[in-house]
Parts: C-alpha cells; sequence; structure tokens
C-alpha cells in the first residue's frame, strides 16, 4: 500500500473542499469496504478525507412522518432504532441480514450504499475486470458466475450490487441527499445504483467529489406491512444469492393498494419490481396473482451459465413474502 | 474551510494519535496505512488481538471501541484518535477474570485458542448490545426494539455471534459458554 494522507473533516464543505482540493481523494467513514480495499490495492487513495466525525449522526423524524436518517448513522443503530423497527421493519430487517455484529458497528448508511461488489475478479488485480480497470474485460464472464447477475447485466459487467440495506431502501421509495461541488441533490434510490451499460467502472450517479449526507424514508411507505427475505449459502454472515424486500397494503376491499417490491444479489443494482407491481396493483393479492406478476417480472431475467438457480430461488421467495404479507 | 486547506505538495503520511487502550492513554505517531490492530500488536505490545483473515471476515482481531465490538484489522489507527480500546488483556478488571473468560475455561470453549480473544471481545460486546434491547436477524420482527433485554437463546447466540469464525470447530461450547453467562 502506498503511503497517502490523512483529513479529518469537521463540517460538510469543510469535506467536500478537501476532496475538491487533493487529486486522488477519497472519502473514508466507517471503511470497512474501502480498508479491506486498499489492502487488495483496488483502491489507492492519495488523500483519505475522513467524514466519520460529522454530525450527520442522527435519525430524526420530520413533521410529516418522514424519517431523515444521517450519512454515519451505524449500520446497527440504524437496524435498532425504534421506529425503523416499528414502521419500516424490512429495513430493520435487510440491515440485520448483513455482514455481522461488528461489521454492523462500524459500517454507516453512507457507506453501505457506496460499497463495491464482492466479484472476486473486482477483488483481483491479477485478473481483468471491466469495473476495476476499464476495457481488460470481464474474467467473470466465462469463469466463476455462480454468484452474478441475472438481471440488467451487459457484456462488458455480470456484478452484482452486495448491499441488503439498499434493496429495503428500494422496496421503499427512499430518496438519497448529497452535497457536493454543484450544491445538494435528491436521487431516488431506485436511481441512484445505475446498471453496468458501457461503463461498469460506475456504480452510481454520484459525480466526483459529491458526499451523501442523509438517507430519507418518505412518510408514505411508513407503518405499512413489509419484510425481508434472503437465501444464501449459510445461515449468517453471508451475502445474499437472491433477497427481496418487499412493502404491501392492501385496502378494506382487498384490492393491493400500494406495493413496492424489490430483489437483492440479482443484479448491478438493487432491482425494483416494476412489471410486478403493476400487475399486482388494483386486484386482490391471491397466491396466483401474485406467482403471475413475478414470473412477469423474472420473465426478465437472463442466466448465464452457472446461475440459472437464481431465477426460481427469487421467485419463490417473493412468492412467499408477499403471501405472508397479504395475510396480516 | 480555508484555502489553507490546499494539499502541500508533501502531505504528511504520519499522524499522532492518542487512543485509551485497557484504561490507559498511549500516545504515537502512526503511519496512515496502520489498522488498530497493527498498533496495537506490533506498536503496543498487546498480542492479544489476533490477525486472521486481515480482511474482516474471521472476526479474531475483535476488540472493544467505545464499548462497542468492532474487527480492529478494517479500522485506520489514524482514525480512531480518541476513543477507548478494550482489548482481550483489558478484561480481565483487577485480576479476576471476565465471567465469560471464566465460562470457556469451565466449557472448554476452544481448541487451539486462536480465535479465542476475539470470541471473548465479541461476547463481551454482544451482552451490552442484548442488554440494550437491540434486535438481531432471528429476533422476532414484531419484538419493539430498546424495550427490555433480548433474551440470549442459543439461536440468538449463534446468530450474533456469527461474525466470530473457530476452524477447530468449537461452536457448541463456545454456545454453551456464552449461554452459562446470561444465566
Amino acid at each position: 500500500m502506498k503511503p497517502y494522507a490523512y483529513v479529518r473533516a469537521r463540517s460538510v464543505e469543510e469535506a467536500t473542499a478537501a476532496h475538491a482540493a487533493r487529486p486522488g481523494a477519497r472519502y473514508l467513514a466507517g471503511g470497512t469496504n474501502l480498508v479491506d480495499l486498499m489492502k487488495h490495492g483496488v483502491e489507492t487513495p492519495e488523500t483519505l478525507v475522513d467524514v466519520s466525525r460529522l454530525p450527520l449522526d442522527g435519525i430524526e423524524e420530520l413533521p410529516d412522518g418522514a424519517l431523515r436518517i444521517g450519512a454515519t448513522v451505524r449500520n446497527s443503530d440504524l437496524a435498532a432504532h425504534p421506529l425503523v423497527r416499528d414502521r419500516h421493519p424490512v429495513l430493520s430487517q435487510a440491515l440485520l441480514a448483513g455482514a455481522s455484529g461488528q461489521l454492523r458497528n462500524i459500517a454507516t448508511t453512507g457507506g453501505n450504499l457506496l460499497q463495491r461488489t464482492r466479484c472476486p475478479y473486482f477483488q483481483d488485480t491479477a485478473k481483468p475486470c471491466n469495473k476495476r480497470e476499464p476495457g481488460t474485460g470481464c474474467g467473470a464472464r466465462d469463469g466463476i458466475h455462480r454468484d452474478h447477475a441475472v438481471l440488467g447485466h451487459s457484456p462488458h459487467c455480470i456484478a452484482t450490487n452486495p448491499s441488503d440495506m439498499a434493496v429495503a431502501l428500494a422496496a421503499l421509495d427512499a430518496t438519497v441527499h448529497l452535497y457536493g461541488p454543484g450544491g445538494e441533490r435528491t436521487v431516488p434510490v431506485t436511481d441512484f445504483h445505475r446498471l453496468p451499460g458501457d461503463h461498469p467502472e460506475r456504480d452510481t450517479v454520484l459525480e466526483p467529489g459529491e458526499l451523501i449526507t442523509a438517507v430519507m424514508l418518505p412518510a408514505r411507505t411508513a407503518g405499512l406491512p413489509s419484510a425481508y427475505r434472503k437465501a444464501r449459502d449459510r445461515a449468517s454472515y453471508a451475502f445474499a444469492l437472491a433477497s427481496v424486500a418487499a412493502v404491501l397494503d392492501v385496502d378494506d376491499a382487498g384490492a393491493v393498494r400500494h406495493v413496492g417490491l424489490a430483489f437483492g444479489g440479482l443484479a448491478h443494482r438493487p432491482w425494483r419490481a416494476r412489471l410486478a407491481e403493476t400487475a399486482l396493483l388494483g386486484a386482490p393479492p391471491t397466491e396466483h396473482a401474485i406467482a403471475h406478476a413475478v414470473d412477469a417480472e423474472l420473465g426478465l431475467a437472463q442466466p448465464l451459465r452457472d446461475n440459472a438457480f437464481k431465477v426460481p430461488l427469487a421467485r419463490n421467495l417473493a412468492c412467499r413474502v408477499l403471501s405472508e404479507l397479504a395475510r396480516r | 474551510m480555508s484555502a489553507s486547506h490546499a494539499a502541500p505538495a508533501q502531505a504528511p503520511t504520519r499522524s499522532r494519535v492518542t487512543l485509551q487502550v485497557n484504561g490507559s492513554p498511549r500516545t504515537l505517531t502512526v503511519d496512515h496505512r496502520a489498522t488498530l490492530l497493527d498498533v496495537l500488536r506490533e506498536d503496543l505490545g498487546l498480542t492479544g488481538a489476533k490477525k486472521g483473515c486481515d480482511h474482516g471476515q474471521c472476526g479474531a482481531c475483535t476488540v472493544l471501541v467505545d464499548g462497542r465490538r468492532a474487527n480492529s484489522c478494517l479500522l485506520l489507527a489514524v482514525a480512531q484518535d480518541g476513543t477507548e480500546i478494550i482489548t482481550v488483556e483489558g478484561l480481565a478488571a483487577g485480576g479476576e477474570l471476565h465471567p465469560v473468560q471464566q465460562a470457556f475455561l469451565d466449557r472448554d470453549a476452544y481448541q487451539c485458542g486462536y480465535c479465542t480473544p476475539g470470541q471473548l471481545c465479541s461476547a463481551v460486546g454482544l451482552f451490552a448490545e442484548a442488554a440494550a434491547g437491540h434486535p438481531s436477524y432471528v429476533t422476532d420482527p414484531t419484538r419493539p426494539s430498546g424495550q427490555g433485554p433480548v433474551e440470549l437463546t442459543a439461536e440468538e447466540i449463534r446468530e450474533r455471534m456469527s461474525g466470530n469464525l473457530c476452524r477447530c470447530g468449537a461452536y457448541p461450547n463456545i454456545v454453551a459458554a456464552v449461554e452459562d453467562v446470561t444465566r
């Protein structure tokens, strides 16, 4: 690892100014992914701008019932927050399904959104990878890709987004608040992560030097029945092979009034299942209707040689979770 | 932030930090690349925390930072300035073993012992989290958070200790030892 400078920022403005002043600067929050990638030689910062002590560690309820989550709130604190646990159980469950107790005590909300894929070709500088080094090719496409994408991948990249939290945020219609050289802006979390296309090196729509300051959970999905379900190779402490976050609201007549459905482990970003949602809206969520809707979404899947198992796995997870929510 | 924060030609790559380690202030100059684990082991002679995977996957390096368990291999020492660190060497207050240390002895909750310091610190962190009512993945989702301690069943202990690997496979006795302390 080559030596680098270190700056501890005391305000958001100071952090973005320090980042702008130093080429090769990277923001450091919990560091659970960044420090690991530095050890692998994948990340080679010239300066670390430490944002972990910025005053962004609060969870605040707004007058309209929305919840504003500061970017440096630790994953464990977010999962345990009484309002999150009560009104957004899918988010608490997704956070607790990820990583370990130790890591959740370190990792932050903003950092969780910015964690990189765990594709082994991305993490190994001796291997080709268009995400790490554009133009070198994708080692996984014809290599080891059992854990890789079945939806939305491109000839250049078949990596998946590893976050559990982001899948829940996608189902909850959360927004991401950013501050950067161009000022403040807000992006729906479903637009925050990109599909790989021709530029797999870009995971998100974040501009250079932009900093995540908060994540907002809107009032309209607060208190609705919701759940997260994750399938993985061991019972705990493993990334998702496939996961499902669902929010389902049924009206007095028994018809679906609101549904948010997102898949994890299947694509380069949390996969919001808009086709399935459209099929479910306005009709009773019967077993048949749910299966029909989920099949419509997963009809878009283009599995690779060794990961076709993910399609029925994701289908069964989604059907089970939606059926359970429909019975509440 | 003023223009004086513009990067100098040769920005320093080392910084002076003070860590409260097992109750004592330790001030030293650290390379920015050094992890807390490396500083504990190499500079402060505290070799209890172990370097297992060095990638946050095994938990052998677990220590308590400001009372919370954390993987010291992923924490940069420079970023920990001013924090309170408890390592396995600091668990036995006044020469008396921590109850979880005694339980590990009583239950023979190890074989080679390499993962044990991390297991012990992780268990101490786990007790505080459960006492504060923090849920885990296996906690009933309808249980309100923060209202009274979470009961540490064997299932809860297995889930909450999943960040600590034991390649000897001493898990049954580790779970039993942790359970003993909760009784």
